[in-house]
């Protein structure tokens, strides 16, 4: 962000929120950045000449004759092979103590991509953790989060999919991390000895909350570079979207905009679609998968931050402690993956598809009768072998610590299907029974 | 003289403009940015100074820029090579954009000006004509694409010239009419109409007569649409309404299909142009992307635009119908169209209605549904346009305005439901809650009558009070436990499972499953009625329960199977063996 030769400079300030400052200017851009008294801001209205600018690190101090100074464009983020490896706050400026990055300026939060240029996500994404491999499977061009309570271990899964993923880049974008979680993250990726593969953009808590509004742009704007220049397959890590979605509704708050649901702005919607929208399978090999978390206030998923994403995304993975197993498992009831009807029995065995539909309506006929059980009713027979199965099921392929090859997994639900059930009990296609049942 | 203007104020994509003339409510105009043309439509006036929604991004605008305004509405352009065409909600299309990044204010043609079109005249000098008459044919496709006397002529014409058979391009003047004034008026192939405005052009509008088949069991038979009718999927995400949309367009029995996604993910576009293309239609034979036009405007394209989008698909629907053609439109999701209202209506400081959508919201979607029908063209024909709009209520909230301003606007309601699609039993319709008005319809009740057998509309009713009771028994069985109610409870909770997992649950995915044509669907519902309609001896409901699983098992074997094949058979004969040990 370089003193530009071509600067207006102002001193007056006519309103100072929190969030925003507002100040008569003339010739000045929409959604051009300025500084005032030295902070970075961006223009985010403009009424005749009253122009109203976020200032991202929040207006603490700022006096009424402050100066600004507009710098004549919209935030950029400069792009090369030299982001590789490199750690990287929500102005894109290094915070890993190395050099500035040199190459092409760009601007972040650029146009979306031609829908008729995209080409169908069709590349299994496997992780080994069957919940997701087996139930949710993922696929390139993806945009998944996970739905999770603060006290659930997302970040870990996070980083062991990303680690295990078959990708050329891996891109976090951490929101409002706390520094815990961000040293977290890097030590795992020094250990993978991935680092070279990693590009990082952190805000964690002790940064202002409405810097976080540039990380997924400036992450994004990074992530299309490997993919549309380089032709990459990148994945991108967004957590956490709640403290973003947070950070939207302060500001739309302090330009006295009408709340909607969950006095949330009424874009809350487009906003998040405009970042998760950029998942894409490229026509040039190229693709860009987004997996993100979105924290939940003790499971409520009715609420407008998760609810408007689980409109926008292709699924979301639910984590869930289970008792039976005394371990954390992936949802199966919760989680879908709408796109692993694109891969499964086509990147996958034929048999993909009816088992996991068995696997988990057997699931679910355990919960009716544990239900039953807490009732205080007695169990039939049938319960009972479904209560079994399910411990089995949980242990040996929901929970999150299974690292296991999709045809493995595969092997040990029909192993559990035999030893529970019988065949028409599964309500599996005859050709497959008789090609896989373990007699 | 045009009315000009300059930017005075922004805010995301609502401008403010200063102008010196005058301006009509949803005038178009093109405001320059450093040479680029945004458009924008005009969505208020307040003395000089029109507000105007932007369809592009405003990112780098300037106040005191300048603005054109165009005199006119936006307009969507009709003619031959619609069909197979994919668009953006402003209909430019989106196959002949440059680079991978939609760019700002590229705006393409929507018909291709050089292809010629085998042109057949259907009306000779000295007809009297009126708006919507035909003139001529060409084949587009195999669909017989009327050229016809544009909709926005008044008054009668006499045809003074058509042109003769022979190849033409779009652009070439089919026929010459004489207007009441005694002027020569020239007709092309292709004509203009503003979006917002219904086409009118026929007759009258009768009552719906027709099923429209979809080959989807729990429309189909226990809920379905009429030709002509409307009907809306409200549902949370992840209850599967893209997946049975798409279902809808693959197999509607319709001439023309028209599929507005509208502020909706990418990748189901993508899927729709990447399959449709290899899809074929199972009633004609041809492939599927003939008779579709895709409509996309995702939900990272500009806002404003989402609401275009339903507009201009609704207008080449009604285009189509005024053929004769069936037409049908999907719009996923019509929600998100009312968000784009709300987001408007927000940045202009407009004062709430409930959940902070614009108060006349429930005007604009009934009036919006109302374009959808069945009319009695000049010529004595007839043409439909059936309408299914997706909703995607806010926290899966049925209680909230897009919802409850749709269930007064739209005959049929699919009510997906979280429960049933947790279970994975999909469509996750929920066949109690759901209901098609159409079934009370005397003149639907005769069509079912004259189609599938007499009475079958009451066998509906009784499939569907079977389903009730079985889960007024499930009810029971939960509160009391499995011991504490009569044998008689479990068979009746497992009759109504047996109707729920062999007829409404239906594979998607399942090449033979998918679809299921009436004749069939006739079958299993006299099958599953004569089941449901016998006495079972059990000893306990152990028993009562493996019985009726093998049964279950069985019939979705059967589903699986090609229909009277020998699989197909071979399992109704075990079904026949099992039902002849027990059950009278």
């Amino acid at each position: 962000m370089a003193n530009k030769a071509y600067q207006r400079t102002y001193t007056q300030l006519q309103a100072i929120t929190k969030a925003t400052i507002s100040l008569n200017a003339k010739g000045v851009a929409n959604d051009e950045l300025a500084t005032v008294d030295g902070k970075l801001a961006q223009i985010v209205k403009t009424k005749g000449d009253l122009v109203t600018l976020q200032v991202f690190s929040g207006t603490e101090g700022v006096p009424t004759n402050a100066e600004v100074k507009f710098l004549g464009n919209p935030p950029t983020l400069k792009v090369s092979d030299q982001l590789s490896g490199r750690f990287f706050n929500a102005y894109g400026q290094p915070i890993d103590g190395g050099p500035e990055v040199e190459g092409e300026e760009r601007e972040i939060g650029g146009p979306s991509v031609n829908p008729y240029k995209r080409r169908q996500p069709s590349q299994l994404i496997p992780t080994g953790i069957a919940g997701i491999d087996l139930n949710n499977t993922l696929v390139s061009g993806q945009k998944i989060p996970f739905f999770a309570d603060p006290d659930q271990p997302y970040n870990k899964v996070m980083a062991d999919v990303a680690l295990r993923a078959d990708v050329d880049k891996i891109i976090l974008g951490g929101m409002g991390l706390s520094n815990d979680d961000y040293l977290f993250f890097k030590n795992e990726f020094e250990a993978a000895g991935a680092l070279d593969k990693i590009v990082c953009f952190i805000n964690t808590t002790e940064e202002p909350p409405v810097e976080r509004l540039l990380i997924p742009d400036m992450a994004l704007t990074a992530a299309e570079y490997y993919a549309v220049d380089k032709n990459e397959k990148v994945l991108v890590l967004l957590t956490d979207m709640t403290l973003y979605a947070d950070a939207l509704c302060i500001v739309s708050n302090r330009m006295d905009q009408i709340p909607s649901k969950d006095s949330m702005p009424g874009s809350l919607y487009s906003d998040l679609a405009k970042i998760y929208e950029k998942a894409v399978q490229l026509p040039d090999g190229g693709s860009i998968t987004i997996i993100a978390v979105t924290t939940l206030n003790d499971g409520d998923i009715t609420h407008a931050i998760p609810d408007n994403t689980g409109y926008i995304t292709e699924g979301q993975l639910f984590l869930r402690a289970d008792s039976d197993s005394g371990k954390v498992i992936v949802d199966p009831f919760r989680s879908l993956s709408r796109l692993k009807q694109l891969v499964q029995g086509k990147k996958t065995r034929e048999d993909h598809s009816q088992v996991m539909n068995a696997g988990v309506r057997l699931y679910a006929d355990a919960q009716n009768a544990k239900t039953k059980l807490e009732n205080g009713f007695d169990l039939s027979e049938y319960d009972l072998r479904c209560l079994d199965y399910a411990k089995d099921y949980a242990t040996r392929l929901l929970s999150i610590d299974v690292n296991i090859k999709i045809d493995e997994m595969l092997d040990t639900a029909w192993e559990l299907f035999a030893k529970y059930f019988s065949p028409a009990e599964t309500g599996i296609k005859q050709v497959l029974i008789d090609k896989y049942w373990k007699a | 003289m045009a009315t000009k203007g300059i930017v005075t104020g922004i805010v995301s994509n609502l401008v403010t403009v200063q102008v010196d003339g005058p301006v009509a409510e949803n005038e178009l105009c093109f405001i320059n940015l450093a040479g680029t043309d945004l458009m924008a439509e005009t969505i208020k006036v307040t003395g000089n100074k029109a507000s105007v929604q932007v369809f592009e991004s405003t990112r780098g605008l300037k106040n005191g820029d300048s603005v054109e305004f165009l005199g006119k509405m936006l307009q969507a352009t009709l003619g031959p090579g619609l069909l197979s065409s994919v668009y953006d909600g402003l209909q430019n299309d989106l196959t002949t954009m440059e680079g991978v990044f939609l760019k700002r204010g590229e705006y393409t043609d929507p018909l291709n000006h050089e292809k010629l079109w085998d042109f057949t005249p259907l009306a000779k000098a000295g007809d009297k004509v009126v708006a919507a008459d035909w003139l001529g044919e060409v084949k587009e496709g195999w669909l017989p694409h009327k050229i016809m006397v544009p909709f926005s002529f008044k008054g009668e014409y006499t045809v003074k010239s058509v042109i003769e058979a022979g190849s033409y391009n779009i652009d070439t003047v089919i026929a010459v009419l004489v207007n009441e004034d005694g002027e020569d008026v020239n007709v092309t192939m292709t004509q203009k109409w503003p979006v917002k405005v219904a086409v009118k052009g026929y007759r009258n509008k009768p009552r719906p007569q027709k099923i429209m088949e979809t080959g989807v069991r729990v429309i189909d038979t226990f809920d379905p649409i009429a030709e002509g009718g409307t009907g809306f999927i409200p549902g949370p995400f992840g209850c599967g309404k893209t997946v049975l949309q798409h279902a809808i367009a693959k197999q509607g029995e319709a001439d023309v299909i028209v599929m507005a996604a509208c502020g909706e993910r990418a990748n189901e576009v993508v899927e729709i142009f990447s399959e449709f293309p290899q899809l074929i239609d199972p009633h004609t034979g041809r492939y599927l992307m003939e008779r579709t036009t895709i409509i996309c405007n995702t939900s990272n394209m500009p806002v404003a635009a989402r609401e275009a989008s339903v507009y201009t698909a609704m207008t080449i629907c009604e285009y189509y119908r005024a053929m004769g053609l069936r037409c049908m439109l999907l719009a996923d999701s019509t929600s998100r169209w009312a968000q784009a209202l709300r987001e408007m209506s927000n940045r202009m400081e407009e004062l709430p209605g409930a959940d902070a959508f614009p108060v006349d919201l429930s005007a604009i979607i009934s009036n919006f549904y109302s374009r959808a029908g069945m009319v009695e063209l000049n010529n004595g024909k007839t043409g439909a346009v059936t309408f299914i709009g997706t909703v995607s209520p806010a926290g899966g909230n049925l209680k909230e305005p897009v919802t409850e301003s749709t269930k007064k606007a739209a005959r049929c309601f699919y009510a997906l439901e979280q429960s049933r699609a947790d279970q994975k039993r999909y469509p996750a319709v929920n066949p109690i809650e759901s209901y098609s008005k159409y079934l009370e319809y005397p003149e639907i009740i005769e069509f079912l009558d004259n189609k599938i057998e007499k009475g079958w509309v009451e066998k509906v009713f009784k499939a569907k009070n079977y389903v009730r009771r079985g889960k007024e028994m499930a009810d029971q069985i939960n509160i009391l436990g499995d011991d504490g109610v009569p044998m008689s409870y479990h068979e009746s909770f497992w009759k109504s499972e047996l109707i729920d997992f062999a007829f409404l649950q239906q594979d998607a995915f399942d090449a033979i499953d998918a679809v299921t044509p009436m004749e069939r669907q006739k079958f299993m519902l006299d099958l599953i009625l004569d089941i449901c309609g016998r006495q079972f001896k059990f000893e306990d409901y152990e028993k009562c329960r493996a019985y009726f699983k093998q049964m279950i098992n069985l019939m979705r074997q059967m589903n699986y199977s090609e229909w009277q094949s020998e699989k197909f058979n071979g399992y109704l004969k075990q079904l026949e063996q099992l039902l002849s040990e027990n059950g009278k």
